[in-house]
């Protein structure tokens, strides 16, 4: 479904991705682990097209978009939920609703995924006409999720949604997560620093150090190693 | 009494233009955090298209001077868009500094044009709209008065409408408030800042014919005083903040009124700036404003 050639990415001199490699097929949860500084976020900002890569390629659904601009790559089903959730704060929480859908333009659609996203997020239902800058760190996750839900996505990509979060909202975050990937056959690519969680809703992982994709596996396996274990797992 | 009411009266259709002027500077801030200095020119344009363009329809007519202030709008709307897409979208990465001076380069543009298109000379701009006095006791409304009142409340309604009810109003809030996040909703950020200089170019022309209506000699650098007061009515305000513009230009052209009518009269200009200045110790942010540090 995508598709990543040997993409490299830097910022001015310092490179941050150093020709990665990986492919995601369609219905997968597929986790990028790494700890801080790994290159995770620069990978989706590159995937999303808010940033422009050195040299690679990226591919979704067979077609070459690494020189499309970010409406066009949303316009196409790939929705990306970003590191820090980046709501619009002074807008309400329907308003981030709304600008989730900016692009559909049948309303039976967006009501049914309005519908989906309070079904799944029965918070934000309540909250609605609060804004979301008023919301705790959990439930401004929520609806940053619930936002790009309503872009009726077929491949979502979720930066670090377990940061910042409270514990106990992070368990329900994951589990909506992966009832959104089996319900609705969303792909999913999850990047996270809490690699035992990542690992654990996941069906394949890669790892990504300094810019490069040092291990890949799957995610079963992947929490046996010991290697890993000792690194990102807390031994 | 009846003095104090005919000099209200006064201030606030002077106000009302300056909150026109200023809801342009504080809209394109809001999408792009820069200052468009061109934004006073664009207001004379308005006022020499409504010149011209009233020379083609019926002096004192109402239906002759909307329909010359809506084609001068639509004019000024293509030509904020123009000035967008040719001199400011090229420098969307470059820093700041360098498009403020960009600016500051298409207003002396816009004005020395002007001089060779319009000559610099003053010209008489025509009584488009009705002319009549109506008298209240001692106070005495003009009916140019009401027309600037009348318009200035219809087009901050449908801005209001526009900004809080559409979807491409929406959409401006939500590029203001981050920009990076617009796009990943699927906004095009190019399309909604060209629509935002389209509606501050629109408004600046409505001013422009208003304040023409009220002050009748025009010519290329009318802009400069009123732009001034409007940039400090729009910072006044809160710069970035819609309902904060509105008010900056009411207050300013209150107290410009009151002052005009005083002893201090010849100060009339310095009090605005004065304002500015104790508004800016005491709230940094404006009157509606939020402090926020400026992301560099
Ligand atoms: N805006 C930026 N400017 C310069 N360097 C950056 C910027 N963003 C990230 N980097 C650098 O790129 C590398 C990868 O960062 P990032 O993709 O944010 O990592 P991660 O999300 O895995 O923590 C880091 O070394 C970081 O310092
Ligand atoms: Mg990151």
């Amino acid at each position: 479904m995508l598709r990543i050639t040997d993409l490299s990415v830097s910022y001015g001199a310092i490179s941050a991705l150093d020709g990665i490699s990986f492919a995601i097929e369609q219905g997968a949860i597929v986790t990028l682990i790494g700890g801080n500084g790994a290159g995770k976020t620069t990978t989706l900002r590159t995937i999303s097209g808010l940033l422009r890569p050195k040299a690679g390629r990226i591919e979704f659904l067979g077609e070459d978009i690494t020189k499309l601009r970010p409406h066009q790559i949303v316009a196409r089903g790939l929705c990306h939920v970003p590191e820090g959730r980046m709501i619009f704060s002074n807008l309400t929480v329907d308003e981030n609703l709304a600008m989730g859908a900016y692009l559909q333009s049948d309303d039976e659609l967006i009501a049914r995924n309005r519908d989906y996203v309070f079904s799944i997020f029965p918070r934000l239902k309540e909250r609605i006409r609060q804004m979301a800058g008023t919301l705790s760190g959990g439930e401004q996750q929520m609806l940053a999720i619930g936002r790009a839900l309503m872009g009726n996505p077929k491949f979502l990509m979720l930066d670090e949604p377990s940061l910042g979060i409270a514990p106990r909202l992070i368990s329900t975050i994951f589990e909506k997560i992966v009832e959104i990937n089996q319900q609705h056959g969303i792909t999913i690519l999850l990047v996270e620093q809490n690699a035992n969680l990542a690992l654990e809703v996941s069906r394949t992982a890669y790892v990504l150090e300094t810019g490069h994709i040092v291990m890949q596996g799957e995610s079963k396996q992947l929490r046996t190693d010991p290697q890993l274990k000792a690194t990102y797992l807390g031994g | 009494m009846s003095e104090f009411l005919q000099q209200l009266l006064n201030g606030l259709s002077l106000g009302a233009i300056y909150a026109l002027i200023a809801l342009g500077y504080t809209m394109v801030y809001g999408v792009l955090r820069f200052i468009n200095f061109a934004h006073s020119d664009v207001f004379m344009v308005g006022a020499f298209l409504g010149y011209y363009l009233g020379k083609l329809v019926p002096e004192h007519t109402i239906w002759g001077g909307l329909a010359v202030l809506a084609v001068s709008m639509i004019g000024c709307a293509i030509l904020g868009m123009t000035i967008e897409r040719l001199a400011y979208r090229p420098l969307r990465s470059a820093p700041t500094l360098n498009v403020l001076i960009t600016a500051i380069g298409v207003s002396l543009l816009l004005e020395y044009t002007g001089q060779v298109f319009f000559g610099a000379a003053p010209r008489n701009f025509p009584s488009i709209f009705p002319v009549r006095n109506f008298s209240f006791g001692s106070v005495i409304v003009t009916s140019n008065q009401l027309i600037v009142i009348a318009v200035s409340v219809v087009l901050m309604i449908v801005l209001q409408l526009i900004v809080y009810r559409t979807k491409i109003g929406t959409a401006m809030r939500a590029v203001s408030l981050n920009p990076k996040a617009a796009a990943l909703m699927g906004v095009n950020n190019d399309v909604v800042i060209s629509f935002t200089f389209g509606l501050g170019s629109a408004l600046a022309a409505a001013g422009g014919i208003l304040y023409a209506l009220n002050y009748p000699s025009i010519d290329p650098l009318m802009g400069v005083m009123p732009g001034l007061k409007a940039f400090v009515a729009a910072i006044l305000g809160g710069i970035g903040n819609i309902p904060g513009a509105a008010l900056g230009g009411l207050i300013l052209g209150t107290v410009e009124t009151f002052v005009s009518g005083s002893q201090w009269s010849t100060y009339k200009d310095a009090i605005a700036f004065a304002i500015l200045i104790i508004i800016m110790l005491f709230r940094p942010a404006g009157l509606l404003g939020k402090f926020t540090v400026e992301k560099v």
